[in-house]
């Protein structure tokens, strides 16, 4: 079972964020970073971090995409032009990707992590994950919650500062 | 005692730089007050008789080698500090009188106060070293004094031919100086006599050593005297003041190369080849100027050529073992060739400032005590008997004909010579008519300077009278061996050949009638110097040149610095402005990163 | 067949590393600077779904469960959020400035 929902949901993760960078429209860019967002949050709800997935969605796919689509929207922006593949770039690319792979596979089999399976407790009690997460920050993490909430404040009015048109 | 001869002049010489420059008559009078007190200290000395109180003081002191600033007051040094002390004050005494008008007379005395301090270090001397530094200082006043009028660049010039000149022959003679320390193990004077009578030759040094070794010391002669390949300079040296040929040119300084060759002498003994070199160098010089000397025009440069000859007289005598001579005629030169000097001062001064004597004539009516007085130096120069010239020039003959019959009569052929290009001079300058408008302006000069004339001629001629060479020490060939009276015989008629031939040739002409170019133009000595020495050395100036601008600094400075300025251009282009260029360089960096923790170090 | 049936802690890793990657290419392929800032949320993303990884299979002595790494992406998601509006605010003025968003028109950063 866990292995089943496993492999849809990261098939279906790599293959919306291919689609991501694939896509031409960046409207269309941005709504397939909206299911990758989803299909993260599937992710998450597999490793049993349920809070985080409804936050996942929430934030992200909720807040984050529209802001970028509202910006895309503002800004009109076409979709690109078709143009030759950069060979070169596209070497550059496999290449980079390559090694990369190769680190990780090394890394990956040398871990001893590769022993402790995945295993979902279905027949329990269900996790009561936020209470815990709840219990969690607002003790040992509460100054960082503060710190978060005042960054917040500090972001939004730098937003405003920053996207303000000189009053004439 | 050697403190009061040594230290007035080079007090006055810095009193004189320092503050009194604006207070002419001051200097002048410090000036030869410091000479007076000086000759006062010669003659204590004199008297003293070997008795007297010298001083040493140690200047440096290294394992092996004790340098110190010490006297001599051995017979050739007083005899010596006598003749520069004695001819140097009446030349400071008609200097005043010859530069009054000049307006740098402050300065003039300061430098002749510095010569005088140099040359007497250099009489003075004990040991090498110590005549070594006031050798050079010697060299440097020279070059002070000829260039004194340094606005007139051929007076640059031949100041700095001078100087040049000499260091060529100063580096043979510290490299001789050297060899002596090297062989005899010091370089006091006492010290090298009483090891050489003791043992001689040390033992492992070959004769080819000892020959280079005395070469070297006689390359310091060759220098300051002007010997034969280092003669050019004497001749350029009359750019300077008519006093400063008197004291320098004439009586002292090119008298140290022979003053020194007298003291070093048991040392050149030793080489039996160098004695030869000396002699034979002596002999060429001395015919050689002469030979000169007959075609010049310049009344200065007729009497330099002549003491470039007489020169080679003292430097012959040298070598033919006869130091006495060589001092004895250094001396009588000292008087008479100064005394020529300064006559013809008083003739430049008088005539104001001509120097061609085809263009004088008739001084006698307008200059009598000068025209006395520059009789009776000519003639004691040339050697009319009884004259103090004929007993020095004539024992130096005798001791050439006993040592070889060649150069003997090369001296006696000089003699000759000399005695026709001397008449010639007193002919044309002072005898017959007036040759120019000028000559009948001419006037007598004052008593400052015809004062010191009348007592160098009384020198001149009573100095073969006082038993000079007696003092000094022995005749070398004492004058009971043979020859002698043929060689008196052979002196006097030279002398009279000489004099009557130019007295006929000469008489009455009223522009020089014969002409040997060869002759006038010194055998184009200069000429010869500038082609093989001067040219090939710009050449060399001029390749080195080029290397410097282009191997050192084009390919060494300029190649580095445009290597890195390419490489520069080369690393700018990295930064292109791509921002996904510059994301694919942090990614490569993060990427060795990983290798490098990955697989490097943690695994 | 096993590392298909048994899902381990490597996996998740792969996945999240092969998303990171594929975050990096986009970065390094698109032109338009909004879709460049897309693919760099997909790479954040990525480090995030590690975090949550690690903290699953992160069993503390005793027994215990923390939820630290949770936390922790907890606050990578608010902050991320903050960056994004902060991100955008910025490509807005830019674009107000250069009238273009084409990556290649931004080239004012150089020697």
């Amino acid at each position: 079972m866990e292995a089943l929902f496993f492999w849809i949901v990261a098939t279906g993760l790599i293959a919306a964020a291919l689609a991501v960078i694939f896509n031409r429209n960046p409207v269309a860019s941005a709504l397939f970073l909206a299911t990758t967002f989803v299909f993260l949050a599937c992710v998450f709800i597999t490793l049993e971090a349920f809070f985080l997935a409804v936050v996942q969605i929430i934030v992200y796919a909720g807040a984050v995409m529209v802001l970028f689509l509202f910006i895309i929207m503002l800004l009109d922006i076409k979709a690109e032009a078709k143009r030759p593949i950069p060979f070169g770039k596209i070497l550059l690319v496999l290449a980079l990707s390559l090694v990369f792979a190769f680190f990780f596979g090394k890394v990956l089999t040398d871990l001893p992590t590769g022993q402790t399976l995945l295993q979902w407790n279905v027949h329990g009690a269900p996790k009561q994950d936020a209470k815990e997460i709840g219990m969690v920050l607002f003790t040992n993490y509460t100054l960082v919650f503060g710190t978060t909430a005042v960054l917040l404040l500090v972001a939004t009015i730098g937003v405003i500062l920053l996207s303000k048109r000189e009053v004439k | 005692m050697n403190w009061i001869v040594l230290l007035p002049p080079l007090i006055a010489a810095a009193l004189i730089t320092l503050f009194l420059r604006p207070l002419k008559k001051l200097s002048v009078l410090v000036s030869i007050g410091a000479c007076a007190i000086s000759l006062g200290g010669a003659l204590a000395i004199f008297f003293a008789d070997g008795e007297a109180k010298l001083s040493t003081l140690s200047w440096a002191s290294l394992p092996g080698l004790e340098i110190t600033i010490g006297a001599m007051g051995d017979p050739l040094a007083s005899m010596m500090l006598l003749v520069v002390t004695g001819v140097g004050l009446l030349i400071h005494i008609f200097a005043y009188g010859y530069m009054k008008e000049d307006p740098g007379l402050s300065r003039f005395f300061a430098k002749l106060s510095l010569f005088m301090f140099s040359m007497l270090g250099i009489v003075l001397a004990d040991n090498l070293v110590m005549m070594f530094i006031f050798w050079e200082l010697v060299g440097l006043s020279s070059y002070l004094l000829i260039g004194f009028w340094f606005e007139r660049p051929s007076a640059a010039e031949a100041a700095k031919k001078a100087f040049i000149v000499n260091r060529i022959g100063d580096f043979g003679f510290l490299l001789g100086i050297l060899g002596t320390w090297a062989i005899f193990g010091s370089i006091h004077f006492e010290e090298l006599k009483n090891s050489v009578a003791a043992t001689g030759l040390p033992a492992g040094v070959s004769v080819g050593v000892i020959t280079l070794v005395t070469f070297g010391l006689f390359m310091g002669c060759m220098g300051k005297s002007a010997q034969l390949p280092l003669h050019v300079w004497l001749p350029d040296a009359m750019e300077g003041p008519t006093p400063v040929s008197a004291l320098i040119h004439a009586a002292t300084m090119v008298a140290a190369g022979v003053y020194m060759l007298c003291r070093v002498f048991f040392i050149l003994d030793l080489s039996a080849y160098t004695m030869e070199i000396i002699m034979w160098i002596g002999a060429a010089t001395s015919l050689f100027a002469a030979l000169i000397a007959l075609q010049q025009n310049d009344i200065k440069r007729i009497l330099a050529y002549s003491t470039l000859s007489q020169l080679g007289y003292m430097v012959m005598a040298v070598g033919c073992s006869a130091t006495t001579e060589a001092m004895f005629h250094l001396t009588t030169h000292a008087f008479f060739k100064a005394l020529l000097f300064l006559a013809a001062g008083s003739v430049i001064h008088g005539l104001h400032h001509e120097q061609d004597i085809w263009k004088m004539g008739n001084l006698k009516k307008y200059m009598p005590i000068t025209f006395v007085t520059f009789l009776i130096g000519t003639l004691a120069l040339t050697g009319f008997p009884g004259l103090s010239g004929f007993f020095s020039k004539e024992s130096i003959l005798f001791a050439a004909y006993h040592h070889n019959k060649v150069v003997f009569a090369l001296g006696l052929f000089t003699a000759l010579l000399t005695a026709f290009y001397m008449t010639r001079l007193f002919v044309v300058a002072f005898l017959g008519k007036e040759r120019t408008e000028d000559v009948h302006h001419a006037h007598e000069s004052p008593k400052v300077m015809t004062i010191p004339l009348i007592l160098l001629a009384i020198l001149a001629v009573i100095g073969g009278f006082i038993g000079i060479d007696r003092y000094i020490g022995p005749h070398a060939i004492s004058h009971d061996s043979g020859g002698y009276g043929l060689v008196m015989g052979l002196s006097i008629a030279s002398f009279l050949i000489g004099t009557g031939l130019a007295w006929r040739l000469y008489g009455n002409v009223t522009k020089e009638p014969y002409s040997f170019a060869i002759l006038k133009n010194k055998f184009y000595s200069d000429e010869v110097y500038e082609a093989f020495l001067v040219k090939p050395q710009q050449a060399l100036a001029r390749f080195l040149a080029w290397f410097d601008y282009w191997v050192v600094g084009g390919l060494f400075v300029r190649l580095s610095c445009l290597s890195a300025a390419g490489a520069g251009e080369v690393l700018r282009l990295m930064q292109g402005g791509s921002l996904q260029a510059y994301v694919v360089v942090f990614i490569l960096g993060v990427a060795l990163l990983c290798y490098w923790i990955l697989v490097k170090v943690a695994l | 067949m096993n590392v298909f049936t048994e899902i381990t802690l490597n996996h998740y890793l792969a996945l999240s590393g092969l998303l990171f990657m594929i975050g990096l290419a986009g970065v390094m392929i698109r032109r338009s600077i909004l879709v460049i800032y897309m693919c760099l949320e997909l790479m954040l993303n990525a480090a995030n779904l590690a975090l949550v990884a690690f903290n699953r299979f992160h069993v503390k002595p005793g027994g215990i469960h923390d939820y630290d790494g949770q936390i922790m992406v907890f606050m990578i998601i608010t902050v991320a959020a903050a960056e994004v509006a902060v991100g955008l605010a910025l490509i807005v003025s830019l674009y107000r400035l250069r009238q273009t968003t084409n990556v290649n028109d931004l080239n004012a950063l150089k020697f």
